[in-house]
C-alpha cells in the first residue's frame, strides 16, 4: 500500500501497518502517524507532550 | 472455557510495545482490541456500565489520560492493568519515593522542598553535587544535575520562574555515584522476568536518551527488591530502576507503570510481552470466574 508523505510528498510503501502507528520516512525522517488506513492517510505525528512517558 | 476472554488496550499511539502486545495476545488465540484514548469518551452517570472487556490494558503515552482513564474504567466495575493506585503512585517520584520508604526498600536520600529558599537550603545541607527531577516526567525529560550552589541558585530561579507550579515542588536527592550504567528490572505479577544494564557515558542513563541496553543477570538478591519494590507500589506490571551505589548498594530509583521494552527484549533472551500477556490472561481469568 502506497502513502505520501505529508512533509517531503514522497511516496511511502506500506506493510502491515495499524492506525495510530508512527512510522519514519525514509527520505526526510519526519515522524508520520498512521491516522487512517482505508483510504491510508497520514500526518506529521504530534510533538511530545510535558506528561509523555512510561 | 466457553467465550474466548475480551481484552481492550487503551493506547495513544501504536509504538513497537503495543504491536508487540498484539501479536503475543494473538499468539494466545484473543484479538485484543485497541482502544483510542483520542476518541475515548467515559462517562458516569446511574446508567454507566463497565465497557465489554474482561480487562484492559493501559498503554497511553499521556500520564495523564492513563491515569484518569484507569481510575474512572475501576469506578465504572473494569479490571485494569495496572490499577489506577499503582499508576498513580508511579506517575509521581514523590509518591513512590514515599511507598518505597513505608515499605523499608532502599534508595537515594530524599529532600522536598516547596519554595527555591527552602530548596536551596535543603541542597546546602545535602551537599553536592545533587540532582534534582520533576516529581512528574519521564525519558529523564528536565532531570538537572547541580555541582554548586551558583548552579542551585540559577536553576532554583529559573525552575520558579519558568516552570509550571509542579516545577515549585523541589524534589532533591544527592547523586549516587554510579558505574556509568543503571539497572532495570520488568516485574510481573510476583516474580522479576529480567533485568538490564543502561550503559551510558552521560549521568542519565535512559534508553529513551541513547543509553545501550545489555543483559543484567538476576542474582537473588536483584529479584528480590524489584519484586519487593514492586509490591510497594500495589504490584502488576512494572519496570524498576535500581541504582549502584559504590557505598550502599541496591537503591531503588524510581517504578515506570507504562514501560517500553523493545529494547530489552534481544539482550535479555526474555519475550517480555509473552509473560505480561500470561499475566493478563490470569487476571482476566479471575474477572470471569
Amino acid at each position: 500500500m502506497n502513502a505520501i508523505c505529508p512533509e517531503c510528498e514522497a511516496t511511502l510503501t506500506l506493510n502491515d501497518v495499524l492506525r495510530g502507528e508512527i512510522i519514519t520516512c525514509p527520505e526526510c525522517g519526519a515522524e508520520l502517524e498512521v491516522i487512517s488506513i482505508d483510504p491510508i492517510q497520514l500526518e506529521l505525528a504530534p510533538m511530545e507532550q510535558e506528561d509523555w512517558g512510561e | 472455557m466457553s467465550d474466548p476472554l475480551r481484552i481492550g488496550i487503551i493506547a495513544s499511539r501504536i509504538r513497537v510495545e503495543e504491536k508487540l502486545l498484539v501479536a503475543a495476545f494473538e499468539a494466545r488465540g484473543i484479538a485484543p482490541s485497541l482502544i483510542d484514548d483520542d476518541q475515548l469518551i467515559l462517562s458516569l452517570s446511574s446508567q454507566s456500565a463497565p465497557l465489554p472487556y474482561d480487562l484492559i490494558v493501559e498503554r497511553s503515552v499521556s500520564t495523564s489520560r492513563g491515569l484518569y482513564a484507569l481510575r474512572l474504567l475501576e469506578v465504572l466495575g473494569n479490571r485494569v492493568i495496572n490499577r489506577w493506585q499503582t499508576a498513580n503512585t508511579c506517575a509521581d517520584k514523590l509518591l513512590t519515593s514515599a511507598a518505597l520508604h513505608a515499605a523499608g526498600v532502599p534508595q537515594p536520600e530524599l529532600a522536598v522542598a516547596f519554595t527555591p529558599e527552602a530548596a536551596l537550603e535543603a541542597i546546602e545541607r545535602m551537599g553536592y553535587p545533587v540532582v534534582l527531577k520533576p516529581v512528574i516526567g519521564s525519558w529523564g525529560r528536565l532531570l538537572a544535575r547541580v555541582n554548586d550552589r551558583a548552579a542551585a541558585e540559577a536553576l532554583l530561579e529559573h525552575k520558579a520562574v519558568l516552570g509550571g507550579y509542579q516545577h515549585s515542588i523541589f524534589y532533591i536527592q544527592p547523586l549516587v555515584n554510579k558505574p556509568q550504567r543503571d539497572i532495570r528490572a520488568f516485574v510481573v505479577g510476583d516474580q522479576c522476568i529480567c533485568a538490564i544494564y543502561r550503559y551510558s557515558e552521560h549521568w542519565i542513563t535512559n534508553t529513551a536518551r541513547g543509553g545501550k541496553a545489555e543483559n543484567c543477570p538476576v542474582t537473588p538478591e536483584l529479584g528480590a527488591l524489584a519484586v519487593r519494590a514492586a509490591e510497594a507500589v500495589g504490584g502488576g506490571v512494572l519496570a524498576v530502576d535500581i541504582l549502584e551505589d559504590p557505598e550502599r548498594g541496591f537503591l531503588v530509583n524510581e517504578i515506570n507503570h507504562t514501560m517500553e521494552f523493545r529494547n530489552s527484549i534481544a539482550p535479555t533472551g526474555v519475550d517480555i510481552p509473552a509473560h505480561i500477556v500470561e499475566y493478563a490472561l490470569r487476571c482476566a481469568s479471575e474477572v470471569r470466574a
